[in-house]
C-alpha cells in the first residue's frame, strides 16, 4: 500500500512538473528552428559520429550569435545511434513526432542513413545525410539528400588516374567491413567501364596482422598495379606487406585512409602510395586563389580552436549539410518542410569543405569526381597531382 | 602455383606465432583454475598499448616502458583474480567465464577512456628491411614474435614441470581441496597464474605490436584467434597452444593463398570443428577422464 501510494504521489508530482514545463515547450517551438539530428557518437563509428556533431553544436552556436535564420533562433535536437540502424529507425520517429523538428541532418553511417529513408520519405521533411553509399540517392528519393564523396567517386578517380599512367590490369584487395565490400563492388562494376580489367580480386580480415599470403597470390598475378580499399590497420599492413615482398607495382588507396595516420602507421613504405582525398586533408597546400581554400581554412581553424583536435573530412561533411540547410531556408523565407526540401534541391553553386555543390531535381548529391583531389604521398606527407 | 608455397608456409609460422603466443596464457588460466580467461586479448592489448604510451608520451626508455607495461598488465591480471574472480569463489566455471566477458568489456572500455581510440604502433626492435629466404621474405620482427613464442613455451613448460610453484598451480587444478589439504596456499596459486597469464598477454602484445599495430579494441580478435588456437591444440598445454597456434596461422595462409582470402577464417574455423568432433580434447589435449 504504502509504496503504490509514493508511486502514485511521484507520478502526480512528475506529471504537474510536466503540464507547467508544456507551455514552455510551445513557446519556444514558435521561436526556433528545430534541427533534429542521430549521429554515431559512440561506438565503432565513434570517429564520424564525434566530429560531426562537434561540428554542428559549433555552427549552431555561432548563427545563433549572429542572429539566427530569418530571425529565429536554431535548436539542435541530438539522439545517439552507436551505429544502430534499429535506434536511429527509433530515433527519427521521435524526432518526427515527439520533437517536431524542422529538418534531419544526420545518419553518420550507410547502415542508418539507408535504414531511415522509409520513414523519411512517409513523413515528408527533408534528410540530409552524412553518410557514403550511393544507394541513398539512388534512386532519387524526393525527400531525401546526401553530401559526402561516394565511393563510386572515389574508384571513377583512381581509374581515371591509372588511365593516364598506362595501367590496364590490376589487382584489388579490400577489407571485408562494409567500406571496404561496397568499394570493392563499386570498383568491379566501373573498371571495365574504364577499359582496366581486375585480373585478382582479393580480400583481409578487419583486423588482420598479416596479408602476406593475399600479397604472393597478387606477385604472381599479371597485373600492373594494386587497389586497396579498406580502412584502420588493412591498409597500413597491406601498404608494409607489399614492401616486404619486394612487390614495386603502383599501389592505390582509397579515400579511407585520407588521414595521417596512415602515414605514420606505414612510414617509408607509403612513399609513392597514391589516393583520392577530398581536400580538406590538403587545404594548405591549395592554390590561394582557389575559392574552396577560403571555406576550409576558416573551418579548420574554427573548429581546431575550439575542441584542440584536428578536423576530420567527416565534420566537414555536417558543415556542408547544415550550411546548406540554413541556406535553403533562408531562401524559403521560413522553415516551412516542403519550401525547404524544394530550395535543397535548388542548391547551385555552393562552395562546401566536400566541394561545390550544385544539386538537380535528378541529382541529390551535386557534386562531381572533381571534388577529389588525387594526391600521392612523398616525403611523409601528401602532396597534390595535377 | 607452387612459387608461392614458401611464401605461405613463412606467413602461416609468422601469424601462427602470433596466435600461440595469446594462446599460451588462455592455457595457463585454464590449467590454473579450469576457467576460460575471455579478457586475455585486453592483456595483450594493455601490454602494447601502455608501452605505446610509456614510450611514446611520458618519454621513457623503450626497456624501461617495456618494463613497467608488463608491470601494469601483470598488476591489471591479480586485480582481475583479486576482486573479480576470487570474490565469487563457488560460482560454477560457467559464471567466472562471464566474469572474464565482463571484465575484457571494462578494460576495453577503461582504455578507450584513457588512450583513445585511435590506432598506434610501436617502433621494430631491429630493422625494417626484409629478410629474403629464395622466393619469400619475412622481417627481423617476424623471427623476434617466433623466437619470443619458443622461448616463452619452454620457460612455462619449465615452470609447471620442474618448479615447487607450478607443480603446485597445477595440483590446484586437479583437485582444489586435496592441494589444500596439503598445505597448498590455493588463493596464492591462482594469483600467480593469473599474474603469468597476464605477463604472457602483455609480453605477446609488445612483440606483435610492431608488425600488427594496437588500438584499444585491438585485444578482440587477438583474444578469439589465441582461443581458437588453444582449443585447436588442447586447452590446458603450454605445447598444444603453440601447435594449435602455427596450425592455425597455416591453415588460414594456405587458405588465403589457394582457395580464397574471403573464406580463409571460416575454413580456420571449420577445421576448428571437425578437430573437435573426432578429438574433443583437441590435439595435444589430456582426456577428460584424466582431468577428474
Amino acid at each position: 500500500m504504502k509504496i503504490a501510494n509514493r508511486v502514485a504521489l511521484a507520478a502526480a508530482v512528475f506529471s504537474s512538473f510536466a503540464l507547467t514545463l508544456a507551455p514552455v515547450e510551445a513557446l519556444l517551438a514558435k521561436d526556433s528552428i528545430k534541427i533534429g539530428s542521430f549521429l554515431a557518437v559512440t561506438g565503432g563509428a565513434s570517429f564520424l559520429g564525434d566530429p560531426e556533431l562537434k561540428t554542428l553544436q559549433l555552427y549552431v552556436e555561432q548563427i545563433n550569435a549572429a542572429g539566427g535564420v530569418n530571425g529565429k533562433q536554431l535548436e539542435l535536437v541530438h539522439y545517439d545511434t552507436a551505429g544502430d540502424a534499429k535506434k536511429a529507425v527509433n530515433f527519427v520517429k521521435r524526432l518526427i513526432k515527439k520533437d517536431e523538428v524542422d529538418i534531419i541532418i544526420g545518419g553518420s553511417t550507410s547502415g542508418t542513413s539507408m535504414a531511415v529513408i522509409p520513414t523519411v520519405e512517409e513523413e515528408k521533411i527533408p534528410f540530409i545525410s552524412l553518410a557514403g553509399a550511393v544507394s541513398i540517392i539512388e534512386p532519387v528519393k524526393p525527400w531525401v539528400f546526401k553530401v559526402p564523396h561516394t565511393d563510386r567517386m572515389a574508384a571513377e578517380r583512381i581509374f581515371a588516374d591509372m588511365n593516364q599512367r598506362g595501367i590496364s590490369k590490376i589487382a584489388l584487395i579490400s577489407g571485408d567491413g562494409g567500406f571496404g565490400k561496397s568499394g570493392r563492388e563499386q570498383s568491379l562494376l566501373l573498371a571495365p567501364k574504364h577499359g582496366i580489367e581486375v585480373v585478382i580480386d582479393e580480400s583481409y580480415g578487419a583486423k588482420d596482422t598479416d596479408v602476406t599470403a593475399q600479397l604472393s597470390k597478387i606477385r604472381g598475378s599479371s597485373a600492373e598495379a594494386i587497389l586497396n580499399f579498406g580502412f584502420g590497420t588493412g591498409p597500413a599492413i597491406v601498404t608494409k606487406n607489399v614492401r616486404q615482398l619486394g612487390i614495386d607495382l603502383p599501389l592505390y588507396q582509397s579515400h579511407g585512409v585520407a588521414s595521417k595516420t596512415y602515414i605514420e602507421l606505414s612510414g617509408d613504405a607509403a612513399e609513392g602510395v597514391r589516393l583520392p582525398a577530398a581536400a580538406l586533408l590538403v587545404a594548405d597546400k591549395l592554390d590561394d586563389k582557389d575559392p574552396q581554400k577560403l571555406v576550409l581554412v576558416d573551418y579548420i581553424s574554427k573548429y581546431e580552436n575550439k575542441y584542440g583536435s584536428a578536423v576530420s573530412t567527416f565534420g566537414g561533411h555536417a558543415y556542408d549539410a547544415l550550411m546548406i540547410a540554413v541556406a535553403a531556408m533562408q531562401r524559403a523565407g521560413s522553415a516551412d518542410k516542403a519550401k525547404v526540401r524544394d530550395e535543397i534541391e535548388k542548391t547551385k553553386g555552393f562552395m562546401g569543405t566536400a566541394g561545390v555543390f550544385n544539386m538537380t531535381p535528378t541529382d541529390h548529391m551535386g557534386l562531381t569526381v572533381d571534388a577529389f583531389k588525387m594526391l600521392e604521398i612523398k616525403g611523409g606527407d601528401w602532396s597534390i597531382i595535377n | 602455383m607452387w612459387d608461392q608455397l614458401p611464401q605461405l608456409l613463412i606467413t602461416g609460422v609468422t601469424i601462427g606465432a602470433t596466435y600461440a603466443l595469446v594462446a599460451l596464457g588462455f592455457a595457463i588460466i585454464y590449467n590454473a583454475s579450469d576457467v576460460v580467461n575471455f579478457a586475455q586479448g585486453e592483456f595483450v592489448m594493455i601490454g602494447a598499448m601502455s608501452t605505446v604510451f610509456l614510450s611514446g608520451n611520458s618519454g621513457l626508455p623503450l626497456p624501461l616502458a617495456v618494463l613497467l607495461a608488463v608491470g601494469l598488465t601483470i598488476l591489471v591480471g591479480m586485480a582481475l583474480q583479486r576482486f573479480a574472480i576470487a570474490r565469487s569463489r563457488g560460482a560454477t566455471v560457467v559464471a567466472m567465464i562471464i566474469i572474464t566477458i565482463g571484465a575484457s568489456i571494462f578494460l576495453r572500455g577503461v582504455a578507450l577512456v584513457v588512450w583513445g581510440k585511435e590506432i598506434k604502433q610501436l617502433p621494430h626492435f631491429f630493422s625494417e628491411s626484409p629478410i629474403v629466404l629464395g622466393s619469400a621474405t619475412l622481417l627481423p620482427q617476424n623471427l623476434v614474435v617466433m623466437i619470443g613464442a619458443l622461448l616463452l613455451v619452454l620457460a612455462v613448460h619449465y615452470f609447471f614441470q620442474h618448479t615447487r610453484s607450478g607443480k603446485a598451480v597445477l595440483a590446484c587444478s586437479y583437485n582444489r581441496t586435496a592441494a589444500a589439504l596439503m598445505g597448498i596456499n590455493v588463493g596464492m596459486m591462482m594469483l600467480i597464474a593469473y599474474a603469468l597469464s597476464a605477463f604472457l598477454g602483455a609480453v605477446a602484445g609488445i612483440l606483435i605490436a610492431p608488425i600488427a599495430y594496437t588500438s584499444y579494441d585491438a585485444g578482440v580478435m587477438l583474444g578469439l584467434k589465441g582461443f581458437s588456437a588453444a582449443i585447436l591444440g588442447g586447452m590446458g598445454s603450454p605445447m598444444g597452444a603453440v601447435a594449435g597456434g602455427v596450425l592455425l596461422g597455416l591453415i588460414e595462409s594456405l587458405s588465403a593463398g589457394y582457395i580464397s582470402s574471403g573464406y580463409k577464417d571460416a575454413i580456420g574455423f571449420l577445421i576448428l570443428l571437425l578437430v573437435l568432433f573426432f578429438r574433443p580434447g583437441g590435439i595435444f589435449g589430456k582426456t577428460s577422464a584424466e582431468r577428474v
